[in-house]
C-alpha cells in the first residue's frame, strides 16, 4: 500500500498542531525540530505515540531517535505501512 | 506501548489478537473511564486561568524523569479547582534534596510532598546487589525510606505521598518465586506490605497505590518500554493522567473536597428489572445470573455506608412498591434502615434530590447519583451542575468494574464515628417536611427532539402491544390483559379504533411505549377501553400527546364525548388521577370529556411524518 506523502503530511500537520497546540505549523520534508516552536523532547515523544495511534503502526525505540527531519519520519511511516 | 502481541488466555485456548483488535480493545478500555482526560487535554489545561483558584505547593520528587508527569498533576488540579504549583526536581535527587536540609526542597516548603520511585528502577537497584543481600532488600530499602521520611517530616511541615511499587515480576523463578524469599518479586511484595503498616502508624504519610491503579489497568497499559528507553518516563502517555488524578484526588480531599453522600435509583440499578411491572419474585437479584452483578453491588454499596457514606434513594416508583423488595426479597442486602432519604415517587428527580440536599444540608458537590437511565442522568447533570453523576455502563455486569475506575469515594480520614452517620440523617429526615422546587422542566423536555410515530396496530407492531399489555401494571388504566390473538382481533374489528405510539429522542428510539383501544360505544361516544404506557417515558408529557392524538381523531369522525375508566389495581395507583388532571369530568364511575370543550394542551412531542 502506497500512500501519498502530501496525504501524509497533512495528517501530521493536524497531529502537531493538536500536541504542540501553538497555533499553525508548516511541515516539508525538510523540516526539523528547530524549525518549529515547542516541539521539544517532551512534545516528541507525544507526537510518536499521537503518530503511532493514527497510523497504527509501531516504531522501534532506535527509529525515534534517528529521524533528522519530518521527510524521514514519513519515510518510516511508509516502510512500517508497506510491510 | 507494546499493545500487539499480548496474548490472552480463553476457554479455547491461546488467542493471539492481531495488533489492530488489540488497539480496539484497549481503545474500549480507555474509553470506559469517560470521566477520564487525555493528557493532552490536562496539558491544555494547565494553559489556562488559574486565577481564583486555591493555591498549593507540591514537590514532585523521582527516580525516573517525572516533567510529563507534574505538568499532567497541574492539568488535573485545575479540573478540582486546585491551583498546584509544581516543584519538578530533577531525577535521581531523592536522597540529595531530602537529606540536605538546606536544598531547594526546603526553601520551597511544600504542601504536598510526592515522591515516586518506581519498581523498575526497584529492580534495577535488585540486580546489582549480591545474592546473599537479595534476602534482606526489602528490609533495607524500607529502612532507606522511613529515614528520608523521619529527616523530611521533622524539618518542615508536609504531607508526604509515597508511591508504592508496581509489581514487575521479572520471572526468574516462575511461580515458585513465592517460595524463595531472595526472589524480587517476593521483596517487592514484602516492601509493599511494610510501606501500608508504616502509613498505618505515621499520620502525614500517605500512600499512592500505583499497584493497584497496574491492577486495574494492567502493566502494558502502564508501562511503555518505548518511551522508557528514549524519556526515561515510567509511564506511559495513556497512564499519566490517570496517576496524576490519582495523586490530586488525594489532594484534593485532603481539602476537603470529598464524596458524602450516595444517591441511588431502583429499577435496572441495585436490582434487576422493574418492580412495579415484574413484582417481588421476579426482580433480579441473588446468586444466578445477572442478580449476582446486583447482588455485589448492593454489598459495594453497604461497605460504603458502613464506611459512612449516606444513602438515599431517588426512584420512580409507588413508594410501598418500592420498598417492599427491602422488607420482603431474602436476597438483598441493603435494607431500609440504611437509607436515610427514601424518595419513590413519581415527581421529577430533580425536585426529589434538590429535597433530598435540604433535608442533609451538604453540598451538591459532595453528591453522587446513580442510575441506568441516561435521560434521568442527563436531567440531572444539567439541572445541578456540582452533583457527580457517572456514565454507567449498560451492562449492569459492567457496574462495579466502572464504578472502581472512578475512585469517587477518595478519602483523608476514617473514624469509628463515621459509620453512624446514616441514623443520625435518618432521623433528621423525618423531622423535616419534604419541599417541593421547580425546576426548569419545560426548557429541558423541549431540549430532548422529541417525536412519535403514530399509527394504528399493524402486523408489526401486535406482538409488542401484546406484550405491554400483559407486562405493563403502573401507568395501566384498566388493567385488561390481552394476549396476541386478543389484539389481533381488536385491530381487524370495526367497532375498535387502535393506535400505538412509539417515543424517540436525542438519546435514541424507545420503540413502542404506548398503546390505546378505543371502542365506538355509539356514534358520538368513544370508551377508552385500553391506556398503558411503559413507566421509562413518564413526565416527558407523552399522555398530553397521546389525549391530543385521541381527541383529534373523535373531532375528525364527529365523536363527541370520551368515556374513560379507571380500575383500580394494587400497582396502579400512580394512574388513579390521570383522568381529572387532564380534565375530564367525573360521571359516576366513569370519566367524561366533552370534546367540544378541549383544547390541545401544550407539549413538547412533535408527530413523527411517516
Amino acid at each position: 500500500m502506497i500512500m501519498e506523502r502530501n496525504q501524509i503530511i497533512s495528517w501530521l500537520k493536524e497531529i502537531f498542531e493538536e500536541i504542540i497546540d501553538e497555533g499553525p505549523v508548516l511541515l516539508s520534508d525538510e523540516t526539523t525540530a528547530e524549525d518549529v516552536d515547542g516541539w521539544d523532547s517532551l512534545t516528541n515523544i507525544q507526537l510518536v505515540v499521537s503518530i503511532e495511534k493514527h497510523f497504527n503502526i509501531r516504531f522501534t525505540s532506535e527509529e525515534i531517535i534517528v529521524w533528522k527531519n519530518v521527510g524521514e519520519m514519513i519515510d518510516c511511516i511508509i516502510s512500517r505501512k508497506e510491510n | 506501548m507494546k499493545w500487539h502481541g499480548i496474548t490472552y488466555l480463553s476457554l479455547a485456548g491461546k488467542i493471539n489478537f492481531d495488533e489492530q483488535l488489540t488497539q480496539l480493545f484497549i481503545t474500549t478500555i480507555l474509553n470506559l473511564r469517560s470521566a477520564s482526560m487525555t493528557f493532552n487535554e490536562l496539558k491544555k489545561n494547565t494553559k489556562k486561568d488559574f486565577s481564583g483558584l486555591k493555591e498549593l505547593k507540591l514537590a514532585l520528587l523521582g527516580d525516573s524523569s517525572t516533567q510529563l508527569l507534574a505538568q499532567a498533576i497541574r492539568g488535573s488540579g485545575y479540573d478540582k479547582q486546585l491551583n498546584i504549583n509544581v516543584f519538578d526536581a530533577d531525577y535521581n535527587q531523592v536522597d540529595r534534596l531530602i537529606m540536605n536540609v538546606a536544598s531547594e526542597l526546603y526553601v520551597r516548603k511544600p504542601d504536598y510532598t510526592v515522591i515516586f520511585e518506581s519498581g523498575h528502577k526497584l529492580l534495577q537497584k535488585f540486580n546489582k546487589i549480591n545474592v546473599a543481600e537479595r534476602v534482606t532488600f526489602a528490609e533495607s530499602q524500607f529502612d532507606r525510606i522511613r529515614k528520608l521520611i523521619d529527616v523530611l517530616q521533622s524539618n518542615i511541615k508536609t504531607k508526604v505521598i509515597y508511591f508504592n511499587y508496581a509489581e514487575e515480576d521479572d520471572r526468574v523463578f516462575g511461580n515458585f518465586a513465592n517460595k524463595v524469599q531472595s526472589t524480587f518479586i517476593f521483596q517487592q511484595r514484602k516492601l509493599n506490605y511494610m510501606l501500608t503498616e508504616y502509613s498505618v502508624k505515621n499520620a502525614g504519610f500517605h500512600i499512592c497505590d500505583i499497584s493497584s491503579i497496574q491492577n486495574k489497568l494492567g502493566r502494558d497499559l502502564l508501562f511503555s518500554p518505548s518511551i522508557y528507553v528514549n524519556t526515561e518516563s515510567l509511564l506511559s502517555i495513556d497512564a499519566l493522567p490517570i496517576v496524576a488524578e490519582s495523586i490530586v484526588q488525594m489532594i484534593a480531599a485532603n481539602q476537603g473536597q470529598i464524596k458524602k453522600c450516595l444517591i441511588l435509583d431502583l429499577d435496572n440499578t441495585i436490582w434487576g428489572g422493574v418492580i412495579g411491572d415484574d413484582g417481588l419474585d421476579n426482580i433480579k437479584i441473588g446468586s444466578l445470573g445477572i442478580g449476582k452483578a446486583f447482588s455485589e453491588f448492593q454489598f459495594w454499596v453497604k461497605k460504603l455506608q458502613q464506611r459512612g457514606i449516606i444513602l438515599c434513594i431517588c426512584s420512580k416508583n409507588t413508594e410501598f412498591v418500592a420498598k417492599e423488595p427491602f422488607v420482603k426479597h431474602p436476597d438483598m442486602i441493603l435494607r431500609l434502615k440504611d437509607f436515610a432519604v427514601f424518595k419513590a415517587n413519581w415527581n421529577n428527580k430533580v425536585d426529589n434530590i434538590k429535597n433530598i440536599q435540604q433535608i442533609l444540608n451538604i453540598g451538591f458537590d459532595s453528591m453522587v447519583f446513580l442510575d441506568d437511565n441516561p435521560f434521568e442522568r442527563d436531567m440531572v447533570r444539567q439541572a445541578i451542575q456540582d452533583i457527580t453523576v457517572p456514565e454507567l455502563p449498560k451492562d449492569p455486569a459492567e457496574y462495579l468494574e466502572y464504578l472502581y475506575s472512578l475512585n469517587l469515594f477518595e478519602t483523608a480520614s476514617y473514624s469509628a464515628e463515621d459509620a453512624n452517620r446514616t441514623e443520625q440523617y435518618h432521623i433528621k429526615s423525618q423531622i423535616e417536611g419534604a419541599l417541593s422546587f421547580f425546576a426548569n422542566e419545560n426548557a429541558f423536555l423541549k431540549s430532548l427532539n422529541m417525536v412519535s410515530n403514530v399509527q394504528n396496530f399493524n402486523s408489526f407492531s401486535i406482538p409488542r402491544v401484546a406484550q405491554l399489555s400483559q407486562r405493563s401494571n403502573q401507568f395501566n388504566l384498566r388493567t385488561v390483559r390481552y394476549t396476541e390473538e386478543d389484539i389481533k382481533s381488536i385491530s381487524d374489528s370495526n367497532r375498535y379504533t387502535t393506535f400505538s405510539f412509539t417515543l424517540e429522542d436525542r438519546y435514541g428510539d424507545n420503540g413502542i411505549i404506548c398503546a390505546i383501544i378505543l371502542e365506538k360505544l355509539n356514534p358520538k361516544e368513544l370508551f377508552i377501553d385500553t391506556w398503558f404506557m411503559s413507566c421509562r417515558v413518564i413526565k416527558r408529557g407523552m399522555e398530553i400527546f397521546v389525549l391530543n392524538t385521541i381527541v383529534n381523531y373523535a373531532l375528525k369522525n364527529g365523536y363527541q364525548k370520551l368515556v374513560g375508566e379507571y380500575i383500580s389495581t394494587d400497582k396502579n395507583a400512580l394512574v388513579k388521577d390521570h383522568f381529572p388532571n387532564l380534565g375530564f369530568n367525573q360521571a359516576g364511575m366513569f370519566w367524561e370529556l366533552e370534546i367540544s370543550m378541549y383544547q390541545n394542551k401544550k407539549c413538547f412531542i412533535n408527530n413523527k411524518e411517516n
